[in-house]
């Protein structure tokens, strides 16, 4: 079983680094480092953090036609997205439903793909299908990602790349930078809610970078128990969780990354699988949305709970939750019916057929402290 | 000491009475404990039942009865505080103090040599 895993090119120091190894998505990756779930996060918050994301997936879209091709699998504007600029987009299907979430970068001469993981075939798959004939889709396994986030972050990349203007470096922006020997593809965004990088690296090269990172006393090891505790902090989706093929951009109140240029009355307005939902709902307004919920009880809720009203009628189901390091406290999200939405609205979750009283927050839980320049 | 395969432990006191908790070997593999749900004291257990409820950051469990008993006190301080647990499992992590059914039951559970080696 373990012997079919993939390995990253980081898998030789996480077992150094006394990492417990877990299969993720096909790969053993590391789910916690001797430090714990808990420190972990913390530190992350306090300083810095070193993730090991080598298992998601990157691509490079080639082609003078990429971005337009891209455009008709996405409900984002690519065609003017400027050059060093990320862009958070989803591949929706035919009925408006979400196929996976996933980041986009004008790289200049190509586009910059980030994909989750668990869905790489698959997307990989649709993208040859839908357009490949219209651009070169390149993947990139010998590429290992690297996220650096926390708010010493910054501090300790500049070190290591002193003539890279951080200051002038904003949130969800690219630029080259040479690290450990060799350039890189650096974004300023993450998983985490922090000012953070992801370093795209060529597996060659991985280890010694890691290594050049965790040597600052700024930056720990951190697995990927604290980066969904992290990322849920953060108010961030997880593909297969938060969002799925049923639920649309709408609904999960991703709204914002919809573009004004694909909206209704726009200037390419729709052109993207499940337009007629999607548009259809930014208008109207869906029947059920995500929301956060805040525990106001100790009893840590899951993913899988059942929730209802005060009555005990069931409304619904947490898609992601648990125990919030930096909250001391229990956080959750769901969907749920609009009329149970609003904040401060209270419903419960049903742990061990016990009802815990949970209470509709709005997201993040905790402040996003992205760099904004 | 004595110990179960589900990674409880048991020691018995000079007064027949009987303190439970889980082994340090549990706790690692849990990690960080984030939630502990005690019984109410007075109540009886058969062996094996449930008597607490145990969350770490990852996953819930929960600590079953290793003899048939009832409960005598709790370590009130573990649902302010479950990294107690992690800390000091077989120590100050402690969960509960029972008064056994039938002490014998305890010569049953397996000795320390027997546990290590189950671990191995």
């Amino acid at each position: 079983m373990t012997d079919s895993l993939l390995q990253t090119a980081l898998h030789g120091l996480h077992t150094e680094l006394g990492a417990r190894m877990v299969p993720f998505a096909g790969y053993s990756m590391p789910v916690q480092y001797p430090a714990g779930v808990l420190k972990e996060h913390l530190h992350t918050r306090a300083q810095a953090g070193l993730f090991d994301v080598s298992h998601m997936g990157q691509l490079r879209l080639w082609g003078v036609n990429a971005a337009v091709a891209l455009e008709t699998l996405v409900p984002v504007d690519l065609i003017d997205l400027p050059v060093g600029q990320q862009r958070y987009a989803f591949f929706t299907n035919a009925t408006g439903g979400i196929l996976d979430d996933l980041m986009i970068t004008n790289a200049g001469d190509h586009l910059f793909v980030v994909i989750n993981a668990a869905c790489k075939a698959q997307d990989i798959a649709h993208l040859r299908t839908h357009i490949g004939a219209r651009c070169h889709i390149e993947v990139l396994p010998e590429h290992a990602l690297l996220a650096l986030q926390g708010p010493a972050a910054a501090t300790v990349l500049a070190r290591m790349a002193p003539k890279t203007d951080f200051a002038g470096w904003t949130f969800m922006t690219a630029r080259t930078v040479l690290l450990a020997g060799v350039e890189c593809c650096v974004t300023r965004s993450g998983y985490t809610g922090e000012d953070g990088f992801e370093i795209s690296i060529p597996n060659s090269h991985a280890e010694q970078l890691a290594r050049a990172l965790l040597a600052h006393e700024e930056v720990a090891p951190i697995g990927l128990g604290a980066r969904d505790s992290l990322r849920l902090e953060a108010g961030l989706c997880l593909y297969g969780h938060d969002l799925d093929t049923d639920t649309s951009p709408v609904e999960a109140g991703l709204t914002w990354a919809i573009s004004k240029a694909r909206r209704v009355g726009g200037i390419r307005e729709g052109g993207f699988p499940g337009e007629d939902r999607i548009l259809a709902e930014i208008v109207q307004g869906t029947s059920r949305k995500r929301v956060g919920l805040v525990g106001l009880e100790r009893t840590p809720v899951r993913e899988g709970s059942e929730i209802t009203n005060l009555a005990g009628e069931t409304i619904g189901t947490i898609c992601s939750g648990g125990f919030a390091p930096s909250r001391n406290g229990v956080v959750a999200m769901a969907y749920l019916p609009s009329e149970y939405t609003a904040d401060s609205a209270e419903v419960l979750a049903l742990v061990r057929g016990k009802p815990v009283r949970m209470q509709v927050c709005k997201m993040p839980f905790v402040p996003q402290r992205y760099y904004r320049g | 000491m004595k110990y179960t395969p589900d990674h409880e432990w048991l020691r018995v006191e000079t007064d027949g009475t009987v303190t439970i908790g889980i082994t340090h070997h549990a706790q690692d593999a849990l990690g960080d404990l984030v939630f502990v749900e005690l019984p109410a004291v007075g109540k009886h257990f058969a062996k094996d039942e449930p008597t607490c409820v145990i969350e770490s950051v990852k996953a819930a469990g929960d600590v079953k009865m290793p003899i048939a008993g009832t409960i005598l006190s709790v370590n009130a301080a573990l649902a302010d505080s479950p990294e107690k647990v992690n800390e000091d499992a077989e120590g100050e992590g402690w969960f509960i103090k029972v008064q056994p059914d039938n002490l014998a039951d305890a010569d049953a559970l397996l000795d320390e040599a027997a546990y290590k080696a189950l671990l191995d």
